[in-house]
């Protein structure tokens, strides 16, 4: 049984996301401390906030060290929200902020103002559709998924971007890979059963 | 703006689902309240919303308890509301796995309330709810509380401009005269509120077959909350998504 570890460091709902992840059939533990990392197949950063204070939060724990070294080691990592959001080099949330740097590119704020001068609504909350062009991900093209957030995933190369999705006219990207490392600004947890496929897809995975 | 959702309202007497009309004459539902919302996402419905009638009364464990179970098997967002009064109130449900907060009586009481909780968890968390009924005098529909018992005196479009001002993220607007009689519903408030305000609006009251849902939406309504309906089996969640759906409203899909 794949063994998941979903990383607590005092920011999510964590309760959701694992009961979500145990619908995979996965194993799932919920970590604080970083020698735990080493023990899981796969490991979880969720996370909702400003990406400064969850960013301290894993400075803090000695967690960023572990996390950074069991991703060059090719260990599947998975980040969800603002958890998605730290896997980037930099956040501009508040302050900018170094980020995991593990996926190159920056978190932004959504724009206030679309390209025809109309305001738009921030948080940006509800269900979106997601597109991929990848042929392995075909069955979630044009699917709904959940979203709550402020800022936004610009990776540097576009090769990184796994799903992207609209914000008014903005297209954005709301799924990024790198390798063995995965993000998701939507919350699959909360997205009905084609969230926990894609779940199911990370757990399964590599 | 963001999907048109369809949302199960399920209003909670301890650990019973109930049942009313005009937010009084409650009665039991057969059926534990977490089955109800099983069978809901199955047929892929779009949030949940519990309400909590005696939570005022009674506290909110009982409450806790559901949306902890609920998360079990529900993966779609939960809104959850009943006597939050204090910013810790709304944090016991959020941590227990609700995504929003619906505040009616707490909000009214003490406006600074929707401000706290949407600066300590975010606009989109803070879920105003307006029990709103017309005054047969005035013509005006005006804000009760306390499950529908007290008025307030506000005005609705009045206090809904305040509550937006002060940090609500998304409106919860309840018609007492339609709630529970399936009769359709109440347009014009829908129209009167959804007109002045741009952010999401959920409408509940009356909706008693599938045609009434897709009425709300045309009328501004961003999403529909159907109690009977659902509870008593008029329709299901797929069957008043595919008559939007033939109405060119757009909604989720799950079959």
């Amino acid at each position: 049984m794949v063994k998941i570890a979903i990383i607590d460091y005092g920011m999510s709902n964590l309760l959701s996301i694992a009961r979500a992840v145990q619908t995979t059939g996965a194993n799932v533990s919920i970590i604080t401390k970083p020698e735990e990392l080493e023990f899981a197949d796969k490991i979880i950063l969720p996370g909702v906030g400003a990406f400064p204070k969850g960013m301290k939060a894993l400075n803090e724990t000695g967690l960023t060290d572990e996390i950074k070294k069991q991703a060059a080691a090719g260990k599947p990592i998975l980040g969800i929200c603002l958890g998605m959001q730290m896997l980037l080099s930099e956040g501009t949330e508040i302050e900018n902020t170094p980020g995991l740097n593990l996926i190159p590119g920056k978190c932004i704020k959504l724009p206030e103002i679309d390209s025809f001068g109309n305001r738009n609504t921030i948080p940006h909350v509800g269900w979106e559709k997601i597109n991929t062009q990848d042929q392995n991900k075909s069955e979630f093209d044009g699917t709904y998924m959940y979203f709550v957030h402020s800022y936004f995933a610009k990776p540097t190369d576009n090769e990184n971007i796994l799903f992207t999705s609209n914000f008014a006219d903005l297209q954005f990207a709301s799924g990024i890979q790198k390798d063995n490392v995965w993000g998701f600004q939507f919350h699959p947890e909360k997205s009905g059963e084609k969230g926990l496929d894609l779940l199911k897809l990370f757990c399964r995975a590599f | 703006m963001a999907l048109n959702r369809v949302i199960a309202r399920l209003d909670i007497k301890q650990n019973r689902l109930i049942k009313g009309m005009h937010l009084e004459g409650w009665r039991f539902l057969p059926k534990p309240p977490g089955e109800y919302c099983k069978q809901y996402y199955q047929q892929g419905i779009d949030e949940i919303l519990y309400i909590d009638v005696v939570a005022s009364l009674y506290g909110r464990d009982a409450l806790i308890e559901l949306i902890k179970e609920t998360t079990n098997n529900v993966f779609v967002p939960i809104t959850a509301g009943g006597g939050v009064k204090t910013v810790d109130d709304a944090w016991q449900l959020l941590r227990a796995g609700a995504d929003k907060v619906a505040v009616c009586t707490g909000a009214i009481k003490n406006p600074q309330l929707i401000t706290d909780i949407a600066d300590r968890f975010g606009a989109q968390c803070m879920v105003l709810s307006v029990q709103a009924q017309k005054n047969k005098t005035s013509g005006k529909y005006e804000c009760y509380f306390d499950i529908g018992r007290e008025n307030s005196g506000l005005e609705v479009n009045e206090w809904i401009a305040q509550g937006i001002e002060l940090g609500a993220g998304e409106i919860l607007l309840t018609s007492i005269d339609r709630e529970g009689t399936r009769k359709g519903l109440d347009l014009d408030l829908i129209k009167l509120v959804s007109e002045k305000i741009n952010i999401p609006l959920i409408a509940s009251g009356g909706a008693g077959n599938v045609a009434h849902i897709g009425e709300a939406m045309a009328a501004g309504a961003n999403a529909t909350a159907i109690a009977y309906g659902l509870h008593f089996n008029s329709f299901t969640v797929q069957q008043a998504k595919e008559a939007l759906l033939a109405q060119e409203i757009e909604v989720r899909q799950t079959w």
